[in-house]
């Protein structure tokens, strides 16, 4: 499932902690006593796994659609050249191998020769290309083209081998490959007509060559997949998926106690308390790790007042961070101190932190000017009060509760915060891409590729652009030009280090936390290891035990 | 009578068009659009030139009014158009998969509510500060002042997590298929079974009240004095002279609640996983799917329309001096 992550990249989460079943990473699980990946049960094929998606899919062609039902869905349907492996490291799915020329500009794949489509047609370089041409082809109603505009050529080399090569270096060549693969015999009149949408294959009959293969979808109700017995790295031991379309988050929670689904995202409040009872601990095993995404207090930088480097560090020293993950969160999240997350190759841990100190904020905000106070308690610089206006959205009590307590801490310092909760539509648009605002909490999901150019790259400060702080400094803008233009991890590791240690440094936005993801899952199923890469990646080797599978399947 | 049911018709046309002019426009006005539903705003992966090229491709990009003309014109020829959805499936097609459960769920909320109604309003009338009309009184209240989706968690709580006896949510269980013809039935009926008393619960208290509070009102009038007075039963005064007066109001509740039986209740549908109208609606609001909305909305009028105009006219067939007001009104 956590075959593709390139298409989850740095989505601005309106859910904090929504990723929590997407694929996710990083150590620690909850303490069981044998552990889910058991030795000495025999794997077995067999049963029906059934899980619960909020919405109905939007399409059976993830290439084309953009909500996460869809992906999940297509993730097993369909497969890339590469995927990434427990350690998030890209390795090979459809290709064999790879290499780059020394110059990073081609990229060479050989492909296995043993994949077949669902209905038997031979998998070839011919699909790879099609693939690419129905990303860049300009009906094809896809956002997703930017990887593949990078693109100068992709030929034929032999049926197995195709060669992909660039106008200039681009780091995330790689892992944009991990594309799901489309099938040229079936679907290139639809893409040449620009009708891929009404393609029955994005319907009812989608082919690829993914683990499962699909069985039949029931519009709001549910869809069926079935085991791949011809899958390429052997037939998939679960027999069945059933995934319910289930929207409210409630009603899962209840299935799942029920036993009606077998996996689900629990909330903090669901670990912590409303599954700490017998009967659940021994129906279902619990993981926690953190997920691609993190919650962050933004400034304005164009406020003078937050351009001042000493505001930003007061008010970083201010907020009590093990405090607020502990009130918002019940624990379940980890500090933050840059936009990497722990565990990733590209974190840098040895950069400035801001541990939680009163007396030196005060003293921090008296240099930068604001040393009086008014008969409010406020403190004032040229006869004005420090106020400001503190903007999030509706929907999300994680992020009005880190409002609260951002206001309780800073009017410690003598600072007064206004909280405001908007809609989430009207928020985006009329506050925050039109930098109509003092400072936000917001969140960021985070790609598996540390190119974040879009966020942080002072170029990218216009209206309907990500750098929404507008954050810019000269060093930061060359390492990320550099780092997204590099095939080498080792090289591209030292810019993103870099970049890490100025932006603890600046403290553009105070980093606050990546919230946990916290997946329950049937004690039923077998073989789940959990790793910097979630619990997902290794879904073909899940399996449910002969004496514990309840469902038979055909 | 049909001149005037011909005229109220036709004055109902322009009507329409003023309702869907206004929707279409306060529909557009939401910020945000379904694109940036679909894509994701502020997704640096999906490019700005993406985003237009898609709006064009849904003609997005032409002026409102445009826009507006060319859906009416549409939908003269009955074309409700495709979904913006990236499955882009006539609109019609959609509504019509979802609309026999939330046809079936409300009509048999209905006429539960109605055969329960109807007694305890006539009841509780009648015996007025009894210790029943006291009783249902509570109840009833208590039933008004209940929210949907907490009864519905707590009965989900009870029965489907509890005591296991029913399904928590969905249309029919995972191995339905495999059920025998009876064995099928049951299943339905018990998934039907929670959504359908959370319903009937809520709209059984406005029904009984309407029902007391008309049938209070006729019996107080002269005719039934004359009607006890001539010596009939109690059961027929109440029962043939009183009852067929304080039908009359509930009719045009009745009419009125016509639109509702496929508008589908959205807490319901939602809580209990019932791939219904309501769901479709609120995911279409939430995605911005206008094409599916604005259907929704012209079937939802169309028929608010014509239970406005059956009401009318029924008003006619049941009271005597409506019929009389009418023929005036034609001359």
């Amino acid at each position: 499932m956590n075959r593709l992550p390139a298409r989850v990249v740095l989505a601005l989460l309106l859910f904090g902690g929504a990723a929590a079943l997407a694929g996710c990473s990083s150590e620690v699980g909850s303490a069981i006593d044998d552990g889910p990946g058991a030795a000495g049960v025999k794997p077995a094929y067999g049963d029906t796994l059934v899980e619960a998606i909020t919405g109905n899919v939007s399409g059976l062609i993830p290439n084309i659609t953009a909500d996460s039902a869809s992906h999940e869905i297509g993730n097993l349907l369909y497969s890339g050249l590469v995927k990434r492996n427990r350690e998030l490291n890209l390795v090979g799915d459809l290709a064999e191998s790879w290499t780059f020329s020394p110059d990073c500009l081609q990229l060479t794949f050989s492909l296995r020769k043993d994949v077949h489509w669902h209905d038997g047609h031979p998998f070839t370089a011919e699909d790879v290309i099609f693939t690419y041409q129905t990303a860049i082809h300009p009906k094809t109603p896809t956002a997703y083209r930017e990887d593949f505009r990078a693109v100068e050529s992709a030929e034929v080399v032999d049926p197995h081998t195709v060669r992909i090569t660039y106008r200039k270096p681009y780091a995330k060549a790689l892992q944009s490959w991990g594309t799901w693969m489309l099938p040229r015999h079936l679907l290139e009149r639809f893409v040449l007509e620009g009708r891929l949408r009404d393609a029955p294959q994005n319907w009812v009959s989608p082919v690829g060559t993914g683990p499962y293969r699909f069985k039949e979808m029931r519009s709001g109700e549910k869809i069926v997949l079935v085991a791949n017995p011809d899958f390429y790295e052997g037939r998939p031991y679960v027999s069945r998926i059933v995934y319910r379309v289930i929207p409210s988050q409630a009603t899962i929670f209840l299935e799942l106690k029920a036993k009606g689904v077998d996996a689900a995202g629990l909330t903090a409040l669901q670990y912590r308390r409303q599954t700490e009872y017998p009967a659940f601990r021994k129906a279902y095993w619990k993981f926690r790790y953190p997920s691609n995404a993190y919650t962050y207090l933004g400034f304005n930088l164009k406020d003078p007042r937050f351009a001042d480097k000493r505001v930003r560090h007061a008010f970083a020293h201010a907020i009590n961070k093990g405090e607020l993950i502990e009130g918002v969160r019940m624990g379940m999240g980890r500090d933050a101190t840059g936009p990497y997350k722990p565990g990733t190759w590209a974190y840098n841990p040895e950069v400035a932190r801001y541990p939680y100190d009163l007396p030196r904020a005060r003293r921090l905000l008296a240099e930068a000017g604001w040393a009086t106070q008014n008969g409010d308690g406020l403190l004032v610089k040229d006869g004005q009060p420090f106020t400001f206006t503190l903007l999030t959205n509706q929907g999300n009590d994680e992020r009005k509760k880190i409002a609260e307590i951002v206001q309780a801490s800073l009017r410690e310092l003598g600072v007064g915060v206004e909280i405001r909760v908007l809609e989430w539509a009207s928020f985006l648009k009329e506050y925050v891409k039109k930098r109509r605002f003092d400072a936000i909490i917001l969140g960021w999901g985070i790609g598996l590729d540390p190119d974040q150019y879009e966020i942080w790259h002072s170029s990218k400060t216009g209206p309907d652009e990500l750098n929404v702080i507008s954050f810019a400094n000269a060093e930061v803008d060359r390492l990320l030009e550099q780092g997204r233009q590099s095939c080498r991890e080792a090289e591209r590791k030292q810019y993103y280090s870099r970049i890490q240690e100025i932006l603890a440094d600046e403290q553009p936005i105070v980093f606050l936390y990546f919230p946990d993801a916290l997946p329950a899952v049937s004690r039923r199923v077998y073989g789940i290891v959990e790793s910097p890469n979630g619990i997902r990646f290794n879904f073909t080797e899940w399996y449910i035990p002969t004496a514990l599978q309840r469902y038979t399947s055909e | 009578m049909l001149w005037y049911a011909l005229r109220r018709f036709v004055l109902a046309l322009p009507l329409l068009v003023g309702i869907t002019f206004v929707s279409f426009i306060v529909i557009h006005l939401a910020p945000g659009d379904p694109l940036e539903m679909q894509l994701g705003e502020m997704n640096p992966e999906s490019s700005t030139q993406a985003k237009q090229m898609l709006r064009e491709f849904y003609g997005l990009d032409k002026p409102l009014p445009v826009q507006y003309w060319n859906w009416l014109l549409r939908l003269a020829r009955l074309d409700f158009g495709r979904s913006f959805m990236p499955d882009g499936r006539p609109v019609l097609a959609k509504i019509g998969e979802r609309l026999p459960v939330t046809l079936l769920l409300n009509l048999v909320e209905m006429i539960i509510i109605l055969a329960l109604a109807v007694p305890i309003g006539i009841l509780s009338a009648t015996r007025q500060y009894s210790r029943f009309d006291k009783v249902t009184t509570v109840f009833v209240f208590v039933g008004f002042a209940t929210p949907d989706f907490w009864l519905a968690l707590l009965l989900m709580m009870l029965f489907g997590v509890q005591l296991g006896w029913l399904p928590i949510s969905g249309l029919r269980s995972l191995n339905w298929e495999y059920l025998g013809f009876w064995p099928q039935q049951w299943d339905f009926f018990s998934h039907l079974l929670l959504p359908i008393v959370v319903a009937t619960f809520g709209g059984l208290a406005g029904f009984s009240r309407y029902m007391r509070q008309s049938m209070l009102e006729v019996i107080r009038q002269d005719y039934i004095q004359s009607a006890r007075a001539k010596g009939l039963a109690e059961r027929v005064v109440i029962g043939k002279h009183a009852l067929r007066n304080a039908m009359l109001p509930i009719v045009t509740i009745l009419g009125l609640s016509l639109p509702g039986l496929i508008g589908g209740s959205v807490i319901v549908e939602t809580v209990f996983a019932i791939p219904g109208m309501g769901q479709l609606m609120v995911q279409s609001v939430f995605q911005r799917d206008y094409p599916v909305i604005m259907a929704n909305l012209v079937i939802v009028s169309v028929l608010t329309l014509l239970a406005n105009l059956v009401a009318d006219l029924s008003y006619g067939l049941v009271d005597p001096r409506i019929r009389l007001a009418g023929r005036r009104g034609r001359r």
